[in-house]
């Protein structure tokens, strides 16, 4: 019974379909120390139209996916450099594991600041984080406008974020580029991806289109979750 | 008044590399993204004029990276059309097409398989936007080597860009999605080896005047 209790509970968490799934920090998933690709709260079609169900479902179970086996053969390598005490090896490894693991971290922090508009999509921010914003950037609007304007800047592929300053508790934006993550001083708040794969099939060459219809869809409470 | 660039014409139809680029890609390719790095490279160009004018050396500085990016992309895009050609036209043929060339690339890499596979892990290892090129180093008939470059960096100046693929994901993603492989795959059907032979024998004169 126990056995049977248990299969069933994993199959439920893994099916997407318990919408139950709280946004909130880095709630990366971990199988026997492999990476395992996070299932999202909502539905492929459930950000549209600000993001079309077909991309979202080749961006969560192709592009993150390979992001997440990537890692996972590079960590499967650096355990063997490890073991091995193959110094050269372990640091040529570094590349991969920034680039797989950066994709992993990033693409599933951003799953989580997404919503439908039913499950509280657009809504703006409330609270501290509201408050920092418009100290910060004089209300959201600015706020949206130095965003889409540093991800318009971006020169090939990357991510702008917003982000706190772990030193001073005070935010910005950040843009980084290719799946370079949020580590070190900053701390991610709010991600959006600037690669063509997460907006091309739907927006084409018409990236500002995009950049303008992701606030629709946005998940402001992760975004306070993490800066709380 | 500085100079202003314009686009350059394909030298086939928006449709002519199909099946392996569908035309839609071509269009947009040509019409938007090209079209765009020529834009805004004018754009910096004229900015810089009046930089100079003014000697304002903070914004000169600050124009570098937009001049770098948009001029890459301008003659990236520039020599990346003239190496491609429809397939099934004798250009597609390295042995036909480009016998110095062949010699070349068998004495370096052994075989046009061993150097086709190099190219291809090459392409495949870029994380991020970025190019794969054939170059020969320091000027026409030098070493040849493959090397990537990223976002819209061009290749180091005195080396000969042979040919370049894109792998941009604007490149390939409305007809292979995430299937890198499947474009890389059909791209050597369609490279133009007259082109390249070309310029590994005789260089590029001018990057912006293919």
């Amino acid at each position: 019974m126990a056995a049977l209790f248990s299969t069933s509970a994993r199959v439920a968490l893994r099916s997407g379909a318990s919408a139950s799934y709280k946004a909130g920090a880095a709630s990366l998933t971990f199988a026997r120390g492999k990476a395992t690709l996070p299932d999202l709260s909502y539905d492929y079609g459930a950000l549209e139209p600000s993001i079309n169900g077909k991309i979202m479902e080749l961006h969560h179970k192709n592009h993150h996916n390979t992001y997440v086996n990537g890692y996972n053969t590079a960590i499967e390598q650096l355990q063997e450099a490890q073991h091995k005490g193959d110094i050269a090896a372990q640091i040529s490894l570094k590349p991969a594991i920034n680039f797989h693991g950066g994709g992993h971290l990033n693409h599933t922090l951003f799953w989580e600041n997404l919503a439908p508009k039913s499950a509280g999509g657009g809504e703006p921010p409330s609270g501290s984080l509201a408050k920092a914003i418009d100290t910060t950037f004089g209300g959201l609007d600015g706020f949206k406008g130095k965003m889409n304007a540093a991800l318009a800047g971006i020169q090939g592929s990357g991510w702008a974020w917003l982000v706190k300053d772990k030193q001073t508790g005070q935010i910005s934006i950040r843009t980084y580029a290719n799946q370079d993550p949020v580590v070190g001083q900053f701390e991610p708040l709010l991600g959006i991806d600037a690669w063509e794969h997460a907006y091309y099939l739907q927006y084409q060459n018409r990236k500002a289109e995009y950049f303008s219809a992701i606030w629709d869809v946005i998940n402001w409470k992760a975004a306070e979750k993490r800066f709380s | 008044m500085a100079q202003t660039h314009t686009l350059p014409p394909l030298p086939y139809g928006y449709d002519a590399l199909e099946p392996i680029i569908s035309k839609q890609i071509m269009e947009l390719h040509h019409q938007k993204h090209h079209q765009t790095y020529i834009n805004n490279l004018n754009a910096a160009l004229s900015a810089q004029a009046s930089a100079t004018q003014t000697n304002d050396v903070p914004t000169l500085i600050s124009l570098q990276q937009k001049i770098k990016f948009n001029g890459g992309g301008h003659i990236n895009h520039s020599l990346f059309w003239k190496n491609l050609t429809p397939p099934g036209t004798p250009g597609n043929e390295l042995g036909g097409a480009a016998p110095a060339l062949r010699e070349a690339i068998n004495s370096r890499w052994g075989s046009q398989d061993a150097f086709t596979k190099a190219f291809n892990t090459e392409l495949l290892g870029i994380q991020g936007s970025g190019w794969g090129w054939l170059i020969s180093k320091g000027g026409p008939k030098g070493r040849l080597e493959i090397t990537t470059t990223k976002d819209q960096d061009p290749v180091a100046s005195g080396d000969v860009p042979i040919f370049g693929v894109d792998m941009w994901e604007h490149a390939y993603y409305l007809q292979y999605l995430n299937n890198k492989a499947g474009y890389i795959e059909g791209i050597w059907k369609i490279i133009n080896w007259a082109e390249a032979e070309k310029r590994y024998t005789a260089g590029v004169e001018n990057l912006l005047k293919l």
